[in-house]
């Protein structure tokens, strides 16, 4: 394997999102994307200017606070200057946040796209719809990704960051769109609704009909012909848009950057990502490292250290002027907590360095003993993977 | 559910493996895979036979007990524990067999191509599939525990709540019956039970505590166990603190330096980090604590700094759990 030194590596995050208009944070659960996002669009609206959006779908409450996004919904609001002025810096742009409301989302979708008022009213209560755009997990993908289109055609921003929902699968993010279009496109879903459409078709004379008839009862069928029958009066509007948002995705403005941790798991499903993104011509732009360990932890002369602390504990604590009873265990403890520590932080080097041959950016953030909870530890982290 | 702290009398946590049928859950990498595992790996040792279930068919499961892929069928990886993957195609052609005696050449292609769509946009149907089989295993005995890795927190409430919900929308029909005796499995909370995972952070602390509102809120099932997982050890007492921050001084670091013949900083540093990291979770872990039920074994799993994955992890996290449980 061949690694270069991370300074080598160009161009920084820095340079990245100078030159993009969409930044998409994508991974595995757990690893802090929004907080990444967050951090990254803080800092291009700190050094970058113009305006800075960052559209989140599910952040921390602390992180929510830190943005001042409490009880903010769909529609986008700006940071107040004064929380940059609390931070001790002074923007040259101004930083926009808006949080992902689904059934808000979907709402304003049909709303587009539904040929008449009375169209709209019966999807908007079918009971599928409602279900559909309420809970339906993977509608959250779809809808992330609507939103951000239509807010990008807007042209209200210089740079949109995109935190992705929390997936079992980060890819479903990608999919989500074709999957939408494929939905509408079926040739099976006008062929499922035939029945319903004609009375002369004798629904018992199909076997699939009569099996589904036995399984589900008539009425549940019915909700769900009235649902297709509503939604392929929209097929077009949709097909169209999904599309639309499909280019988006590939559009040289825009680009993934890749959050993981360290750990072995997360990175694994990171790693398959970044490839897939490859793999599907998207551009992959940076992979941020969060939570990586201090690189003091793998010194070797502070490893002898904590050996010889350990070892000579009794021995040292002889000599100070504390109370060697407590000194002497103590010593022994923080000797053996760096040892444990240590032995994440190698690990951790050894997965960093096995992503090295990758050309992206990347660039990493410390962990930190404590939740972000305002502008100011936000920023502290976007330092951290500027530059 | 509202914050009670009062006298907690828990019922001795030990028969959270007596239960037949348990779906652990929680955030996207708190190690829900690897306490799946671990609670197999236990009851097993309590001579139950455990089936262990996939649901998210990425081969996780397997790979604790170091098995290559597994499938819809129950695939023996360990004495006493069977591992399979939910396949949600597999399920419905299985319960097409078992309950309507279809034969099912010719029929199950459009079928199953039908099938995605109407899954797609119907609620619960995948959801019933998935659960139905999990409880038809459970009714069928073959095992005395089905253990569940189900689908992150959000998901594991439709998919505990299916019955019901297939219940309000389809009035009639074959599936309505079934679920009566669905229903009567997932209520009992001597048989099924949700185990809910997260770590010491803010996001997962309070996802879980959303998700124990959910649950008693949109399902009938009720709530075994909270695992809180990769918890630091403590590594000082306030007392021993002092001392240390005394240690930390220009001062005493240069004398332990020349004893050691090193610069002793770092060292400190990275105890000072631990503790930090420690005490930031403590808050998260409280926090948590005061929100659920007393009544509600909370186990603690330390954070296993050695190696991660693998039947070697399933392992350590097992004995922790064993403790916890006072096996």
């Amino acid at each position: 394997m061949i690694t270069r030194p991370p300074e080598a590596r160009s161009p920084s995050l820095d340079q990245l999102l100078a030159s993009k208009e969409i930044a998409i944070t994508c991974g595995p659960g757990g690893v802090g994307k929004t907080t990444i996002a967050a951090a990254a669009a803080a800092m291009a609206a700190c050094h970058h200017g113009g305006r800075v959006l960052v559209l989140t779908i599910d952040p921390a409450r602390r992180l929510a606070d830190a943005l001042g996004l409490k009880g903010i919904g769909n529609t986008e609001h700006r940071i107040p200057a004064e929380m940059f002025t609390d931070a001790g810096v002074t923007p040259r742009g101004e930083l926009w946040a808006a949080m992902l409301d689904t059934r808000a989302s979907w709402d304003a979708l049909i709303e587009r796209h539904a040929p008449d008022r009375r169209t709209k009213e019966q999807i908007l209560a079918n009971p599928l719809y409602q279900n559909l755009a309420g809970r339906f997990v993977q509608s959250h993908d779809y809808i992330a990704a609507e939103r951000l289109f239509e807010i990008h055609a807007t042209g209200n921003y210089d740079l949109i960051v995109v935190d992705t929902p929390p997936n079992r699968h980060a890819l479903d993010f990608l999919d989500a769109p074709k999957r939408m279009a494929e939905f509408f496109s079926s040739r099976l879903l006008r062929w499922l609704i035939v029945p319903y459409r004609s009375r002369l078709v004798n629904l018992a004379s199909r076997p699939f009909y009569q099996v589904a008839d036995r399984v589900l009862g008539t009425q549940f069928l019915a909700d769900i012909a009235e649902f297709f029958i509503l939604f392929q009066s929209m097929h077009e509007g949709f097909v169209e848009r999904a599309d639309s948002v499909v280019r988006l995705l590939a559009d040289r403005r825009t680009t993934f950057i890749v959050v993981s941790t360290l750990e072995s798991s997360p990175l694994e499903e990171a790693e398959l990502f970044a490839d897939e993104l490859v793999r599907r011509r998207l551009n992959l732009g940076a992979i941020v490292l969060n939570r990586t360990l201090p690189e003091y932890l793998r010194d070797n002369r502070a490893r002898v250290v904590a050996q010889a602390l350990g070892e000579r504990a009794d021995q040292i604590a002889e000599g100070l002027p504390t109370d060697p009873a407590i000194t002497a265990p103590l010593l022994r403890e923080v000797a053996e907590s760096f040892f444990n520590f240590s032995l994440v932080a190698r690990r951790e080097a050894e997965q960093r360095d096995e992503l090295a041959s990758s050309p992206d950016v990347v660039t990493s953030a410390p962990v930190f003993a404590d939740d972000i909870s305002n502008l100011a530890g936000l920023l502290t982290i976007g330092e951290t993977i500027w530059g | 559910m509202t914050a009670t702290l009062g006298e907690p009398t828990p019922p001795p946590p030990t028969d959270l493996l007596g239960r037949e049928l348990l779906f652990v859950t929680g955030k996207g990498g708190v190690g829900k895979t690897t306490v799946t595992a671990a609670l197999a790996q236990l009851a097993s040792q309590q001579g139950r036979r455990v089936l262990a279930c996939d649901i998210d068919a990425s081969g996780g499961l397997g790979s604790m007990f170091e098995a290559g892929p597994t499938g819809f069928t129950p695939t023996p990886v360990a004495p006493g524990i069977s591992v399979m993957s939910m396949d949600t195609e597999a399920s419905l052609r299985e319960y097409l067999k078992l309950h309507l005696r279809i034969p099912l050449a010719g029929r199950i292609g459009p079928l199953a191509k039908a099938f995605d769509f109407v899954a797609t946009a119907a609620p619960g149907v995948r959801e019933i599939l998935t659960v139905g089989k999990l409880c038809w295993e459970v009714k069928e005995g073959h095992f005395d525990l089905v253990v569940v890795d189900a689908p992150a927190s959000g998901h594991v409430v439709s998919q505990l709540g299916a019955p019901q919900a297939i219940n309000d929308l389809v009035k009639v029909g074959q599936i309505r019956t079934q679920t009566d005796w669905m229903l009567e499995i997932l209520s009992d909370p001597g048989r099924t039970g949700v185990v809910a995972v997260t770590t010491p952070e803010e996001m997962p602390v309070s996802e879980t505590i959303e998700l124990t509102e959910r649950i008693a809120e949109q399902t009938s099932a009720a709530l075994a166990a909270v695992v809180v997982n990769r918890v630091l050890p403590e590594l000082f007492t306030t007392r021993e603190e002092e001392v240390f921050e005394r240690l930390r001084t220009p001062e005493l670091c240069g004398s332990i330096g020349e004893v050691v013949g090193g610069d002793v900083a770092p060292v400190l540093e990275a105890a000072r980090l631990a503790v930090n990291m420690r005490r930031a979770r403590a808050v998260h872990l409280r926090h948590l604590q005061e929100r659920l039920d007393p009544r509600i074994a909370v186990l603690l799993v330390p954070y296993i700094f050695t190696r991660v994955g693998g039947l070697r992890s399933t392992r350590q996290v097992a004995t922790s759990l064993g403790d916890e449980l006072g096996l």
